[in-house]
Order: structure tokens, then C-alpha cells, then sequence
């Protein structure tokens, strides 16, 4: 079963209901011992990448996080929990990140209103991606930040367009993030978590 | 292209939603998490309750409401009404709620602002501010727009943002429950001050209100009450209207 990892950054109920929906059963939990037994992570976020990057370093978890992405099982960061796979975030001074995906987190700056609030459209780049699976191009999600996460284009699954071309999908081997709040995307977002249990299905049948 | 957002308001009394806060005699009432999930389902891209429950006691046991709101919805919404401590704020975000609104708390004890967007981020906490045209200044006034006070809107939503809101949400009181249309000057003023979304509020009544405040009053979020509730239209038929005259939403 997927878990999704507490950390202590505030509320984890509609990631999980949001997977419930889609009829992925999921736990919440931040006990080591879950964690690695877990074939698919979750890595939630609100806030600052510095406290959160502080937080996650209490838990202790980083640790299993690392083994879990080395052992092939998939793990998918949501907003903040997707800036965080990065290397490193100028967001208050220099913080190095977990370094799971290459690139820098940057200040939003094309002169448009900060923060990046609302919805806002996917460009897919890979639509035939299975994380992309029940997403459709043009399809609207919701947003809320401003950093994004400068990323190799090889990388990007989709982007959206705010002045900038931000990554709003990522992906490389097992390692996945969303830029944007799938739990807070109504539908659209609902099938992005879908697409995220078949390939936890996948990974299972494989192994 | 970021869409602009259409965007429902509740009022939330003793755990219910009233409809009409202007008109004595309320009877109309419906259940949060239910109509919350009807105007979800119509379309609508975010939600704002405010609770007017009279005292703090009873806003204790209202305020149940946001929970049974973030088990049924999965887009944002903001809950707002009698915060006046940090702990206020914290116990609406712990219920699931995705951003508090500030008001009269916040004029009262400004850091409430800073202190909250530091804590929880600035993208959670929004400034919502009952202004009234008067002279050539538009006046802030407390109290569900009861008290009149010193501030000025424009200087009050400036200073907030330096604080730390991460959004405004504007109530024109001339126009609330009037449907003439929003105030386009006030969006116009704030708009040109600050950098953060502006929500406009107040006024709405015609599907050519809800454009010319996403137009010429170029605000990021549409928000309105008594059109939705009385059934004048429905979010998609604002969509549609808005969309046809080009303002992107999502549909």
C-alpha cells in the first residue's frame, strides 16, 4: 500500500482522501518502520523548503527515502514535496535538497503576480507517460507557489505557463513530482493520482 | 494562461449556510459540505465560507463545518470570520481548510498578518477588507462593516502584503447584495498598489459585472453570493459568457 509520508507539514487527510476516491487505499505515516516497507512514497509539502527540508531531516526519514528510490520503488512529491527532490532552493539563503532530481529551485520573477495562485493549464510534453495516463492536454490544475523548479527539459512531463515555462510534471525512472495540488484539482487532479496507483500497481506485479 | 476564478462565497451560521445577510428574517438554509459540493461540481474553482456565528463559543462547535467541507471537496477553500489569534487560525488550517481570511482581527492587531504568514506561508493567508467609498477615499470599516476606522484601503492592503497576505479579498459594502456591479475603481486602485491576487467582491448581478471586474477591473478572482444561491445563473453560464468574451477560465 502507498504511503504518504507525515512529516509534520500540516494536513495529509485530502492527499488521502483524494487517492480514496480513485479507489487507491493509501497509509498516512511517519514511522520509520512503515516507511521502508513502503513500495510507493508520497512526499506531501506546504510552506518553506527550508523548514521543510529541517522537518523531514528530524524524521529521520531521509535515510529511507534514499533506499526506497535506489530499490526502483516509485515516489511522488507534491508541491513543495516536489521542490525538495531537487538539489538545492535560493529560497531564503542556499538549501541543498534531497538531490533525487537535477536542478535548482528559483524564485518565480517574470513580473507577474506572486504567488502563482489559481488554475492553470498543462502543456503535456510526454503525454504517453503513465503518471499522464488519464490526463488530457489543456486540462486545468491548481497551483499555489512561487518557486518553481528549474529542470532539464529531459525531465519535464508537462509544463504550465505563468511568464515562465514552470515544470507542473516532472518524472525521471521512479522519481515524480507535481508541481501543482492533485488533491485540489478536482477531477483532473483525481485522475493524475490514479494514473500514480497503476504505476504503483505496475511496480507490484513486477516485483 | 492562469484562469481567472469564479469563486462562490457561503456564509456559515451555527454550523449552517445562510442565505441573504442582509435581509432580516433569514430562512433559507442549506448544509455547507452539501452546497459546497453542488457548486464544486458546477465548476466552481475555489470557495470561501465566513462564519458569522454571533459568539466565540458557538463558532467553537460551527466551526465542525470546515471538516465535513474538506472530507466532501477537492478544490481549495478558504474559511474566514472571527480569527483573531494565531490559534484561531491554526485550529481552521488543522480542520483542512487551504487558506483563513483575516479582517478585523487584522486591523485590530496587524502582526496578526505577519505572524500567520510566517508560520503557515503567505499563500494561506488572505486579507479581506470592507471598504466604503467616502469622499475620495475609500475607508476600511470592522465588524461585518458596522465600525468605521482610520485606515485607508489602498495604504491598508499595502501594509498588509508587506506583512505577509498573500491575497486580498476586496468587499465593496456600497455594492454588497446591491447586484449593480463590482466597484472597478477600488479593484483599479488596490490592484495598481499591491502584487498579490485580488479577489473582487460585491455587486455582482449580471454576467457583464463578472466581466468588467475580470476586465477593466483585472481582478484574479470573481466572487459572489446571492446570484448563485437564488439560481440568477449558474457557474457555467458565467464561464461560458466569460470565456466567450475571452477571458480565460477553466470549463
Amino acid at each position: 500500500m502507498p504511503v504518504i509520508i507525515d512529516y509534520d507539514v500540516g494536513n495529509l487527510d485530502s492527499v488521502q482522501r483524494g487517492f480514496q476516491r480513485m479507489g487507491v487505499e493509501t497509509v498516512v505515516s511517519g514511522d520509520p518502520a512503515v516507511i521502508a516497507e513502503a513500495n510507493a512514497l508520497i512526499l506531501p509539502g506546504v510552506g518553506a523548503f527550508k523548514k521543510a527540508m529541517e522537518s523531514l531531516q528530524a524524521s529521520g526519514l531521509i535515510p529511507h527515502l534514499m533506499r526506497h528510490v535506489e530499490a526502483g520503488k516509485p515516489l511522488l512529491g507534491i508541491c513543495l514535496g516536489m521542490q525538495l527532490l531537487y538539489e538545492d532552493s535560493t529560497e531564503f539563503g542556499h538549501t541543498a535538497g534531497l538531490g533525487l532530481l537535477k536542478g535548482s529551485v528559483k524564485p518565480l520573477e517574470s513580473g507577474l503576480k506572486v504567488p502563482h495562485m489559481g488554475w492553470n493549464a498543462l502543456r503535456l510534453i510526454q503525454p504517453d507517460h503513465p503518471l499522464l495516463s488519464y490526463v488530457n492536454a489543456g486540462e486545468y490544475v491548481y497551483f499555489v507557489h512561487s518557486f518553481y523548479a528549474d529542470s532539464p527539459t529531459e525531465d519535464v512531463l508537462a509544463y504550465t505557463d505563468y511568464g515562465v515555462a514552470i515544470p507542473a510534471v516532472v518524472g525521471r525512472k521512479n522519481v515524480y513530482g507535481t508541481q501543482f495540488h492533485p488533491e485540489k484539482s478536482a477531477d483532473v487532479g483525481l485522475r493524475l493520482l490514479k494514473g500514480f496507483g497503476v504505476i504503483h500497481d505496475d511496480y507490484l506485479s513486477s516485483h | 494562461m492562469l484562469a481567472r476564478r469564479i469563486i462562490p462565497c457561503l456564509d456559515v451560521r451555527d454550523g449552517r449556510v445562510v442565505k441573504g445577510r442582509q435581509f432580516a428574517g433569514i430562512k433559507d438554509v442549506d448544509d455547507p459540505a452539501r452546497l459546497g459540493r453542488k457548486y464544486s461540481d458546477e465548476g466552481a474553482d475555489e470557495l470561501v465560507f465566513y462564519d458569522i456565528t454571533a459568539s466565540a463559543e458557538a463558532r467553537q462547535i460551527s466551526m465542525a463545518f470546515v471538516e465535513a467541507v474538506a472530507a466532501e471537496l477537492h478544490i481549495p477553500f478558504m474559511v474566514g470570520g472571527g480569527i483573531n489569534t494565531l490559534a484561531d487560525a491554526a485550529n481552521i488550517l488543522k480542520r483542512g481548510a487551504d487558506k483563513i481570511s483575516v479582517n478585523s482581527g487584522a486591523v485590530r492587531n496587524p502582526n496578526l498578518i505577519r505572524e500567520a504568514a510566517e508560520k503557515f506561508g503567505a499563500q494561506c493567508v488572505v486579507l479581506s477588507m470592507d471598504v466604503r467609498k467616502e469622499g475620495a477615499h475609500y475607508r476600511v470599516y470592522v465588524d461585518g462593516g458596522r465600525t468605521p476606522t482610520e485606515l485607508d484601503a489602498i495604504n491598508w492592503a499595502r501594509q498588509a502584503v508587506t506583512l505577509g497576505a498573500g491575497e486580498i479579498v476586496l468587499n465593496a459594502m456600497d455594492q454588497d447584495g446591491m447586484t449593480e456591479g463590482f466597484d472597478i475603481a477600488l479593484l483599479q486602485a488596490v490592484g495598481a498598489a499591491v502584487n498579490v491576487p485580488i479577489i473582487a467582491s460585491g455587486g455582482a448581478g449580471t454576467l457583464e459585472h463578472f466581466y468588467e471586474a475580470a476586465s477593466r477591473g483585472q481582478a484574479d478572482g470573481l466572487l459572489a453570493a446571492s446570484v448563485f444561491h437564488f439560481g440568477t445563473f449558474s457557474i457555467a453560464e458565467v464561464k461560458d459568457y466569460l470565456h466567450a468574451r475571452g477571458v480565460v477560465v477553466r470549463r
